[in-house]
């Protein structure tokens, strides 16, 4: 029995940013629900007086010295790119004006 | 399987280069062949670089010629993950999101390989972005297992394992999130060694949850094992989590034996339904380690049952936000729509297989608003309770001691469902939970010729012991000279 609604999943999947096809939706829906009912046997766990752990091993935050260093060259950084215009990316619009994007 | 018999031990191999034996290019012309022959049937490797050996090998033999010192790992033939990055060769983490994506830099433990004289003859298979247990979920290619063709070399790391027990490489990288280096070593008959979160540098592996993410080795021994862990552990400034302690000699401890070792057996591994084949090795595992004189002490980690669902909420918590990077705009493949929010959504609906996709959706759900006590807070709180059960265990023994999983390697499409795969891991998320070292090693064949795997769990930063409790089961119990296939290794005869 599916625990979330379909409405739910649409959100989330939104929230995650993924297009899912209507029958990825439906198994999504399932197997989800499924897996969520099976993982709330955590939830009966009496954790009041546990610290959830941060790091396995205890360490401090490490810092550097703070001086620059080398960082990937920019020619290299932008050689995957699937759209550049030279030394930039290039996305379809961001902001969009009051008759759609511009 | 003559290429099998040519591939010796790293010792061997860098004594061998070191004598004027031997040049490692005589040695990389082999395996070359071997692949080229036979990786269209096993199906391990997703990018082989011939050329890129064939240059590390003529370095190695400039440097002899040179009368150089030779690196530690001078000649030994490896491959690697594809979650590892590599400058100038393509890697994909098995996913379609990142086709035909050739990395600008290297990863720190590949940097390392290089410079300890280590060929690297590819990258090899590997469920997507490391999620799964069998290496099914990959998205180019299955991977078979070389024990039994019909059977999956487990996961994620399957390539990894398939190509170190088929002969290919001497030893293999993999990464362990929640026991994707032991599991397929377990099933595949290698000895596989998952490192203390933190020992080696993360920096360059393709995160899937960087809490639990470890890098380790692959390999045919528990020397080898050694000896590969030992050029890659170590402190990395640039990995904020990488640990600043002086790492052991590894080889130092491997023939030290188990006399004296208090070895802690935890009930409740021990207690669920195991597969015959594997109860009868671990038996005769136990029985051999009692003989040699380890202490065998029962144990108890109480909160085991809690392992899973803990795991299969923070895992892909963390997965969700660090595969958020897939976007399709700085690298990968991009799917053409009209604004922003399109074009991040098609590329990764496209991007992604149905493995991913749900772990993404199970990690957004676990992470929204509103949720987060209720799921990722909690298991957190869960993990403390794991870890003290460890610190307890450890309070009284020094290393512990279970199947590493519950059946051998299991049949293509056995698995059905999410769930029954990520049983699969049962024994193994714990250590990643906890942080621990944890490693498996060969301990016998099941009735029907499949390899069964020991796990050794050992105390943070305590790998020496494991490695010494993994060399005395490979003495006692382990494979031997027993091969794929019913092939015999160096010292063997063939049938």
């Amino acid at each position: 029995m599916a625990t979330l609604t379909r409405k739910e999943v649409e959100d989330i999947a939104l929230l995650a940013r993924l297009h899912l096809e209507p029958p990825e939706l439906d198994a999504m829906q399932e197997e989800l629900g499924a897996i969520l009912a099976h993982f709330r046997t955590i939830a009966v766990v009496d954790t009041s007086d546990v610290p959830p752990m941060t790091h396995a091993v205890p360490m401090d935050a490490p810092l550097r010295v703070d001086v620059p260093e080398p960082s990937l060259p920019a020619a290299e950084a932008l050689r995957a790119a699937p759209r550049r215009d030279g030394d930039l990316f290039v996305v379809p619009a961001v902001i969009t004006g009051p008759s759609g994007p511009s | 399987m003559t290429t099998a018999a040519a591939l010796g031990s790293v010792a061997d191999t860098v004594r061998r280069i070191a004598d004027g034996e031997v040049t490692a290019a005589a040695l990389v012309e082999p395996a070359i062949e071997r692949i080229a022959s036979g990786d269209g049937e096993l199906g391990a490797f997703l990018a082989f670089d011939p050329t890129g050996a064939r240059a590390a090998a003529a370095a190695v033999d400039r440097q002899r010629a040179a009368g150089v010192p030779l690196p530690p790992l001078a000649g030994v033939l490896v491959t690697l993950k594809d979650n590892l990055v590599t400058a100038g060769l393509p890697t994909t983490a098995g996913s379609k999101i990142l086709a035909g994506w050739i990395p600008p830099y290297d990863a720190t433990v590949v940097e390392r390989l290089r410079a300890a004289g280590a060929i690297i003859l590819g990258k090899v298979n590997c469920d997507e972005f490391g999620m799964g247990s069998s290496t099914e979920r990959s998205a180019f290619k299955l991977t078979r297992n070389p024990w039994d063709p019909a059977r999956v070399p487990g996961g994620s790391s399957g390539g990894s394992a398939a190509a170190v027990a088929a002969g290919m490489c001497i030893g293999s990288l993999g990464t362990d999130t929640g026991g994707s280096i032991r599991q397929p070593a377990a099933f595949c008959g290698v000895v596989g060694v998952k490192p203390t979160y933190g020992r080696v540098s993360r920096h360059g592996v393709i995160a899937f949850a960087s809490s639990l993410d470890q890098v380790g080795p692959l390999a045919r021994t528990v020397a080898d094992a050694a000896a590969i862990l030992q050029v890659i552990a170590g402190h990395d400034p640039r990995d904020g989590t990488s640990i600043n302690a002086p790492v052991p000699a590894y080889a130092a401890a491997l023939a030290a034996g188990v006399a004296g070792l208090k070895i802690g057996l935890p009930r409740e591994y021990f207690e669920v339904e195991l597969e015959p084949g594997v109860r009868e090795a671990l038996d005769r595992t136990i029985a051999a380690l009692r003989d040699r004189g380890a202490a065998m002490t029962p144990v108890s980690l109480p909160h085991t049952e809690l392992a899973l669902p803990a795991y299969y909420l923070i895992a892909p918590a963390e997965a969700s936000s660090n595969l958020s990077r897939y976007d399709g705009i700085r690298y990968g493949v991009r799917a053409d729509a009209q604004d922003l929010l399109d074009v991040y959504r098609r590329t990764r609906g496209a991007g992604f297989g149905p493995e991913v996709k749900r772990r993404i959706m199970l990690g957004t759900y676990a992470l929204r608003s509103g949720y987060y006590d209720a799921y990722y807070k909690k298991a957190q709180q869960v993990r403390t309770l794991i870890k003290r059960d460890f610190d307890a265990a450890f309070a009284q023994v020094d290393v512990l001691l279970t199947p590493t999983t519950p059946t051998a390697a299991f049949p293509f499409g056995a698995k059905s469902t999410p769930l029954e795969m990520y049983a699969a891991d049962v024994f193994t998320l714990s250590c990643n939970l906890a942080g621990l070292p944890g490693l498996s090693v060969p301990c016998g064949l099941t009735a029907e010729g499949l390899p069964v795997g020991a796990q050794l769990l050992g105390k943070p930063l305590d790998e020496a012991t494991l490695l010494r409790a993994g060399a005395a089961i490979e003495a006692a119990v382990g494979l031997g000279d027993r091969r794929p296939g019913g092939a015999r290794g160096p010292g063997g005869a063939s049938p």
